[in-house]
């Protein structure tokens, strides 16, 4: 007897092609939150926010209603949607250039603000869509197309572990990292991310979840290599875990 | 016909207040009118002034470079604007003579005495108002009533004891006028 | 005196909040700036009274952005800023060009560059019209010239951004917004025209194929024949939208061209000249762009031997001035830069000048 153990989810446009690189993490991210939307019946309701980089073609994967933002400026395009409609489900879908590099002064203030919306940010530790150049969460000594000789944190400072930093703000609800990376991680970051999408459907409030994806033509890798790398180095850098939850706080309370 | 004023003070002694209910009574009265509180730098120093218009005809510029009327609540803005005043123009000075020196022979100088107010209006902080109506009582440029009738407009009915002595402090500051009608020093 | 028309005092900037609220303005997001404050001030009580939403924002980055996501539900959205804060949301201005996406944006200009000061100009004519985003855009502008005005150009901002899906930016300067003057709020008299709003807001695909308002457009061509659209719209716009205002013109021999506070004022010199004998009048642009070129293109009459266009910057409309007059009389320019202001006994001087070259 044959059994069904993957469908499509309805809301992906029909006969989508993904533009990302093979090996890409993007496209795990993608089905997940397609599978969610169709799990929580959320297509009709649902308003999605594009972003700057390879985060931004989400009209051609999703049959949902997007709109896009400049780069940096999805959460705060999100909260204008969010506010006008707050009825509606709204999601912001951003890389690290765009989250945590040029807007995470936005980022943090939609935390702060608590606005009931999702973020979901793929960081690959580089500008993918512009060629893999250093971004704020480039690993210490990574090389890049801006940093040959790897990043020197005495020059450029530090990466930005932006869960730890967005889990201190006080109007964030549910702050996780989480990766794509194996099946394992595949499941724990869907189990997650339903957890941000539940959060926001029960008006719980912010979410932002951190998802660590392989880039593997910029880091010049394999598939292989560039999901062991994100296992072996990426993950031991960014603690994968889950750094706040309001809903477990206040059962232990 | 078309008149400007400007009104002036440290902050706090409500001529921004003054000069809207000046403009208030000038709408009364069907006049078409402006206000503009103190602008650029000085808005941030210790001295507060408006200006206002009021006219027949529609207002050109809302900021007065050399008013016809200065009402001058301390003497500090009496001496930054004395030198402004339209030749053969008017000031209304809280303060006696003795007070200030005056630099100019074209203008009008009217002094409203402090000394002498008090001992009729329990409270200083009606000075705006006392020289107000002074001014309006003096030339004659608007109705005492349309003042009245403007504050009842602009002060909350919930605070009607400072609509109460307002009123008063008018009517009063009105009848000392009258009284000296001739008289430059006021009171 | 009773049977006189209700007329209440109100501040320009506390005047275009009340006409926000009263157009159905739903959303304001803002970040204060000297000397626009008073409008996020007044709506901070007033949005959240009417159960709208009001945002303190993080910067006016934040602000226009908010505004590009309420528009894109359909939502009439607004932010309010002066000159740096204006420049901040170029990029966003661009983009909801691009997105066709409705927002109204207030501009109460301060003296420039930089930080510049904080007192009234219109050196901010050039960063409304031609603006300081990026591509093939232009924009609406409105530019009042009296606290009525604001108003009344505050409903038609709302109307103009949802009638053609785009920004649409209220030029006004420091004395319009901190001066009080009589004015009537009224309603809001576009309230029973049908948008058609539903054929393109975003509110989930149900029940029909999902929309999309994006700003990137990669496949070849279909960026060129955007732009083609929305140049088709931007003529639409020239055709109807075109405001302005004349006085004494027809058979001025000197036409003073002039915009928001500065034509006030010119009017008032105006009136002095005529009562000399001098035959001057005033071309007040209301819409900078689309700037009302053929209108005064031929408002010059056989009589006029010049334009002056006068500004409280160094002649940033006078490029719009000369290219309507087209050489059809001389074109004269005086202004003040950095927040100085003109009064009207510069202008009439100026205009008494004129005449004597004239008559020479």
């Amino acid at each position: 007897m044959e059994k069904l153990v993957y469908k499509e989810p309805k809301c992906l446009v029909e006969n989508f092609k993904y533009t990302f690189c093979p090996g890409c993490g993007h496209g795990y991210v993608l089905a997940i939150i397609a599978g969610l939307i169709d799990e929580f019946n959320l297509q009709g309701d649902t308003i999605a926010v594009s972003s700057v980089g390879c985060s931004i073609f989400l009209e051609k994967f999703f049959e949902l209603d997007v709109v896009g933002a400049s780069h940096g400026r999805s959460p705060c395009v999100a909260t204008g949607v969010k506010r006008s409609k707050p009825q509606k489900f709204v999601f912001t879908y951003q890389g690290d250039g765009d989250a945590l590099t040029i807007g995470f002064n936005e980022t943090c203030h939609t935390a702060l603000r608590g606005e009931n919306i999702t973020t979901i940010c793929i960081n690959n530790t580089n500008f993918g869509m512009t060629g893999g150049q250093a971004s704020a969460t480039s690993l210490p000594n990574q090389k890049t197309k801006t940093t040959p000789f790897g990043r020197d944190i005495k020059k450029y400072g530090y990466p930005i572990k932006a869960a730890e930093i967005i889990a201190k703000c006080e109007g964030a609800a549910f702050v996780a990292r989480c990766a794509v990376g194996s099946p394992k991680l595949y499941d724990e970051t869907k189990k997650i991310i339903r957890k941000a999408f539940y959060n926001q459907i029960n008006k719980i409030g912010y979410s932002f979840i951190e998802v660590l994806c392989s880039c593997p033509t910029n880091w010049q890798m394999t598939p292989v290599e560039a999901n062991n790398h994100i296992i072996n180095d990426v993950a031991k850098y960014y603690k994968l875990g889950i750094f706040k939850d309001v809903l477990e706080e206040n059962k232990s309370i | 016909m078309e008149k400007s004023i400007i009104i002036a003070g440290y902050g706090g002694q409500g001529v921004l207040f003054a000069g809207k209910l000046l403009s208030y009574a000038a709408i009364i009265e069907n006049f078409n009118t402006t206000w503009i509180p103190s602008y650029g730098a000085e808005m941030r120093g210790g001295n507060a002034n408006c200006s206002v218009k009021l006219g027949d005809d529609e207002i050109g510029s809302p900021i007065i470079n050399k008013p016809d009327i200065l009402i001058t609540l301390n003497t500090q803005s009496f001496y930054h604007f004395e030198k402004n005043v339209k030749s053969g123009g008017t000031i209304f000075l809280c303060g006696d003579e003795d007070e200030i020196v005056k630099s100019r022979d074209d203008i009008n100088y009217v002094f409203i005495s402090l000394k002498k107010i008090t001992k009729n209006i329990k409270q200083l902080s009606f000075l705006n108002i006392v020289a107000l109506s002074a001014m309006i009582r003096k030339t004659g440029m608007l109705k005492i009533e349309s003042l009245i009738l403007a504050l009842n407009k602009l002060i909350p009915k919930d605070k009607l004891n400072i609509l109460t002595s307002n009123i008063e402090a008018i009517k009063l500051s009105a009848q000392i006028v009258f009284d000296n009608k001739n008289s430059k020093v006021l009171v | 005196m009773n049977d006189i028309k209700e007329k209440i005092l109100l501040k320009g900037n506390v005047a275009i909040a009340k006409a926000a609220i009263e157009a159905g303005c739903e959303c304001y997001f803002g970040y204060p700036i000297t000397p626009q404050s008073e409008i996020g001030e007044y709506l901070s009580k007033a949005m959240i009274e009417e159960n709208r939403v009001f945002i303190p924002v993080e910067s006016e980055l934040a602000a226009i952005n908010m505004v590009i996501g309420a528009g894109s539900t359909g939502t009439k959205a607004m932010t309010s800023s002066s000159s740096c804060g204006i420049a901040l949301m170029q990029e966003a201005i661009s983009a909801m060009c691009c997105q066709q996406i409705p927002g109204v944006i207030v501009s109460v200009m301060r003296g420039g560059p930089g930080l510049g000061n904080i007192a009234p100009s219109q050196g901010d004519y050039n960063q409304a019209c031609y603006g300081g985003g990026n591509g093939d855009y232009k924009i609406i502008v409105l530019s009042p010239s009296t606290v009525q005005e604001s108003i009344d150009l505050t409903y038609l901002s709302f109307h103009l951004a949802f009638k053609y899906r785009c920004p649409v930016m209220l030029l006004a300067d420091g004395i319009l917004g901190q001066m009080m003057e009589p004015c009537e709020i009224g309603n809001y008299p576009y309230k029973n025209y049908n948008y058609d709003i539903e054929s393109w807001a975003l509110d989930g695909a149900k029940n029909r194929k999902a929309r999309n308002l994006i700003s990137l457009h990669m496949d070849l061509g279909e960026l060129e024949k955007l732009n083609y659209e929305l140049n088709k719209k931007n003529i639409e716009i020239e055709k109807n939208e075109i405001r302005y205002d004349k006085y004494l013109t027809d058979d001025a021999s000197i036409i003073i061209t002039a915009f928001g506070t500065v034509a006030r004022v010119a009017k008032a010199a105006i009136k002095q000249a005529r009562e000399m004998g001098i035959k001057a009048g005033l071309f007040r642009p209301i819409t900078l762009s689309p700037f009302p070129s053929n209108e005064l293109y031929n408002t010059i009459n056989e009589n006029t031997k010049v334009v002056l266009d006068i500004e409280m910057n160094l002649g940033q409309m006078l490029k719009d001035v000369r290219s309507s007059v087209f050489g059809k009389c001389d074109v004269k320019f005086t202004g003040k830069p950095g927040g100085g202001i003109i009064n009207s006994d510069e202008i009439l001087q100026k205009i008494i000048d004129l005449n004597n070259n004239i008559e020479s």
